[in-house]
């Protein structure tokens, strides 16, 4: 563990917390590692948290957040995002590669890192791009990403498909060289080109040009087949239909080494809110049908489905105060994620705390490859806790997020669960619900901890 | 009624207060005067994103009829082409105090944004947005229809309906805002509609709307039809292989002299020709077709102006705005007081 800098506050003293939602018990966190756990633990000088009613869970790990900086930092700056993240419970977050530049250079992925380690609310963990400028023709340089000191680990061109069968093919070999993984964002461009929202009943109404689901799914059915052939690790980004959660689930029983990821929104919201033409609505893949959300509920419950990811866009107003058609594609997520997973999993008996924690946490940090997040909260492990209160309530304010973003689709309503305490790396982010102060790491301190030198894994 | 943004959520009350509001604004069209003082010192707004002539002047005799101040607001070549957005523009309008805008946008529910969003306080018409909805289209078309319907069953049509009219809709359904807004108000009005297309041209969806769908245009003729609405295609369609020429198009589902003859082979000697305009003759429509008895087209462009007067006069005088002049004390006709008391119905 690296050693802490004297503004990283000390010790202290979680009593009575459940634990992944079990029965209560004492954690003590010092000098950035879980100290112990059991009952009726000493405080020995730590301050002490009352936690009766609160459940610990290891620290969120986004998957799939846009930080838009660099470039476009009148929509988030990597700052105002990790903010975001600390009070949402994260406490990494993977940053994805559309910026401006786009993140396809080892100097772009290691500038996302240092801005990352200067805000300190969370790991920053940057997605380095899988072709040059997102453009779909020639591999970025992904070995010098993956050895750079953002170590990066994920690639994907998040926001437009790998569509280039033998591209993708070679991006899927290539990752193997350093244990890399292709994040896919599955479209077929030519199906949706112009597309607007989910095709099917709404659409025909509304008159807005539809967007099938064959569009997803015919990309992560050659995907899964282009993984297994080339025996690759392959991630789906945000499944949104029924069909891809069969196909998904088809190849995970043929051994295909494939993960899958669903976005909150995905699990709550239908294509009928579209009615409105409300652009906050709008999202990159689109809000689907009821039958849908069921099936992916019951794909992350059951598996086949291995992590929530925010797919956290940020926008400028001026992006969603427009006419549907001009409006941007996204939603904010990170500061509404695990209460919406609460709403739509722990509420509905679908899941318990500890499948949250796998889904939030143990699973996208092993996709990640992150080796000090999504750990046990078992003594000896590095302290990246939340405390979260599951029989709060609160209503959704954009307003007064940390999130420079408004475009929340949740705005107004009511939602069960606050973070109540954000651990990262010992030190209390979030502490009483409010930010508190960010992690401070030392100045010399390029390399991440617990992290084998790059190019040797 | 605030606003007329689609046919789909219109009432049968509001569609046939509507339809004979308009029978009353007919008879002013066929006055010496055609002017009513009704919406006197009122402002109405054709904010067009998207060039239609032919909506736009309609609109502009509707509410000049009404002796509204009209303001054209063309996007092209405004700010709005300098990249100024909807929301400047609508709050450019509400500034200038602007009562109602008539609003004609490429980008379906664009009309929906400027009523649910606080940008602008006025009545907003929806003259046509993207591919979604035409209401006073529709509004126009039935009003042409029930006109037919109610002469051929010798009844007067004012309050009436379409209770087993068969109207057939042929052509580009998945591009057209008409059909969609036919289909609702028909539905409303109690017709039998049937949508005539290739499949290419269908919606996905399409099987929920309450309608019937057919792919052959003969075989719904021969059922009988009273009245048969064609679609304008636009020819750049064929060029993304929604049909692999325009001739075999025609062929298939266009209203061309074979079928034009048929009609009457049929024994549907009634069964009028719709279309919206404007025409693609040879295309969708032979101009023996477009020319023949049969035909409305001019009538529906006539009839229109009634509509969009009816339209204005219903939204501006309603009863959450302050009535301009009472039409009561200055209309020579009992045309426009009637409409005052309807608009009490509701």
């Amino acid at each position: 563990m690296a050693e802490l800098h004297q503004d990283n506050s000390g010790a202290y003293l979680i009593r009575g917390a459940a634990i992944l939602g079990g029965a209560p018990e004492d954690l003590l966190i010092r000098d950035g590692v879980i100290a112990g756990r059991g009952r009726d633990l000493a405080a020995d000088g730590a301050t002490v948290i009352e936690a009766a009613g609160l459940v610990a869970l290891p620290g969120m790990v986004d998957i799939h957040t846009h930080l838009r900086e660099p470039g476009r930092e009148d929509a988030e700056t990597v700052e105002t995002g990790t903010r975001a993240a600390a009070l949402g419970g994260y406490t990494a977050v993977h940053a994805m590669a559309n910026s401006t530049p786009v993140a396809d250079t080892a100097g772009v992925v290691e500038q996302v890192l240092t801005l990352g380690r200067a805000a300190g609310w969370v790991d920053v963990r940057p997605v380095g791009a899988v072709t040059v400028g997102l453009a779909g023709e020639q591999l970025a340089e992904l070995g010098a990403m993956a050895d750079s000191r953002a170590r990066v680990r994920v690639f994907s061109d998040d926001g437009i498909c790998v569509h280039d069968p033998v591209l993708m093919r070679r991006a899927l070999e290539y990752v193997k060289a350093f244990d890399g993984v292709v994040a896919q964002h599955a479209q077929e461009p030519r199906l949706t080109a112009g597309a607007q929202m989910n095709e099917g009943e709404v659409s025909a109404v509304l008159g807005l040009t539809g967007w099938p689901a064959v569009a997803e799914e015919s990309i992560i059915a050659r995907d899964v087949l282009l993984a297994q052939h080339v025996g690759s690790r392959l991630h789906v980004c945000h499944v949104s239909t029924a069909g891809s959660v069969e196909i998904v689930r088809w190849a995970k029983s043929r051994g295909v080494n494939v993960t899958a990821e669903v976005t909150p929104h995905h699990l709550w919201l239908t294509d009928e809110l579209v009615r409105s033409y409300d652009p906050v609505y709008k999202v990159n893949p689109p809000l689907r049908t009821d039958a849908d959300v069921q099936a992916l509920r019951a794909a992350l419950a059951d598996g086949t489905i291995d992590v929530v990811g925010t797919d956290h866009a940020p926008h400028p107003s001026e992006h969603k105060e427009c006419e549907w058609a001009q409006a941007a594609m996204g939603m904010t997520g990170l500061e509404t994620a695990l209460s919406v997973v609460q709403h739509t999993m722990i509420e509905t008996g679908l899941m318990g705390w500890a499948d949250f924690a796998r889904v939030t946490s143990t699973a996208p940090a092993a996709i990640g490859r992150l080796e000090d997040q999504g750990r046990p909260l078992e003594t000896g492990e590095p302290a990246n806790v939340i405390l979260v209160d599951p029989a709060a309530r609160w209503t959704v304010d954009p307003s007064k997020m940390a999130t420079m973003g408004r475009n929340s689709p949740f705005a107004g309503r009511e939602l069960p669960g606050k973070v109540v305490a954000t651990f990262f790396r010992g030190h209390p982010t979030v502490l009483a619900g409010k930010l508190n102060t960010p992690y401070r790491w030392l100045p010399e301190n390029t390399e991440m901890p617990g992290a084998a030198p790059a190019g040797r894994n | 009624m605030k606003h007329l943004l689609s046919t789909e959520d219109l009432s049968l009350a509001d569609a046939t207060r509507i339809l004979d509001t308009a029978e009353e604004m007919a008879a002013v069209g066929e006055r010496e005067v055609k002017k009513l003082p009704a919406l006197r010192g009122r402002t109405v707004v054709n904010l067009f994103f998207e060039d239609s002539t032919r909506t736009r002047i309609s609109f502009e005799a509707a509410a000049k009829r009404l002796s509204a101040d009209v303001i054209n607001f063309a996007a092209k070549g405004s700010s709005v082409s300098k990249g100024e957005s909807l929301k400047d523009t609508a709050q450019t309008l509400a500034a200038m105090g602007a009562d109602a805008v008539v609003i004609r946008h490429w980008a379906s529910g664009a009309p929906h944004r400027l009523a649910a969003t606080d940008w602008i306080d006025a009545a907003v018409i929806n003259a046509g947005d993207g591919t979604h909805e035409h209401p006073t289209q529709a509004l126009l078309d039935a009003f042409t229809m029930r006109r037919h319907w109610s002469r051929l069953a010798g009844t007067p049509s004012a309050g009436a309906d379409l209770a087993g009219m068969r109207v057939a809709i042929a052509g580009d359904v998945l591009h057209s805002r008409v059909a969609r807004s036919n289909v609702w108000l028909l539905r409303t009005l109690g017709a039998e509609v049937t949508l005539v297309a290739p499949p290419t041209l269908l919606p996905i969806g399409v099987e929920k709307w309450p309608c019937t769908v057919s792919y052959d245009l003969d075989e719904t003729l021969c059922k009988g039809v009273d009245a048969i609405m064609m679609l304008r295609v636009q020819g750049e369609r064929m060029n993304a292989s929604f049909f692999p020429t325009t001739r075999e198009y025609s062929r298939r589902w266009g209203l061309d002299d074979n079928r034009l003859r048929a009609l009457d082979g049929l024994g549907l000697k009634d069964t009028i020709i719709m279309h919206p305009g404007p025409m693609n003759r040879g295309l969708e429509i032979s101009a023996a077709a477009a020319d023949s008895p049969r035909s409305t087209v001019l009538a529906q462009v006539r009839n229109g102006v009634s509509i969009r007067m009816a339209a204005l006069y219903l939204l501006l005088s309603g009863d959450t705005r302050e009535p301009a002049a009472a039409p009561t004390a200055a209309a020579p006709t009992a045309a426009a007081p009637t409409a005052a008391h309807s608009k009490e119905s509701h």
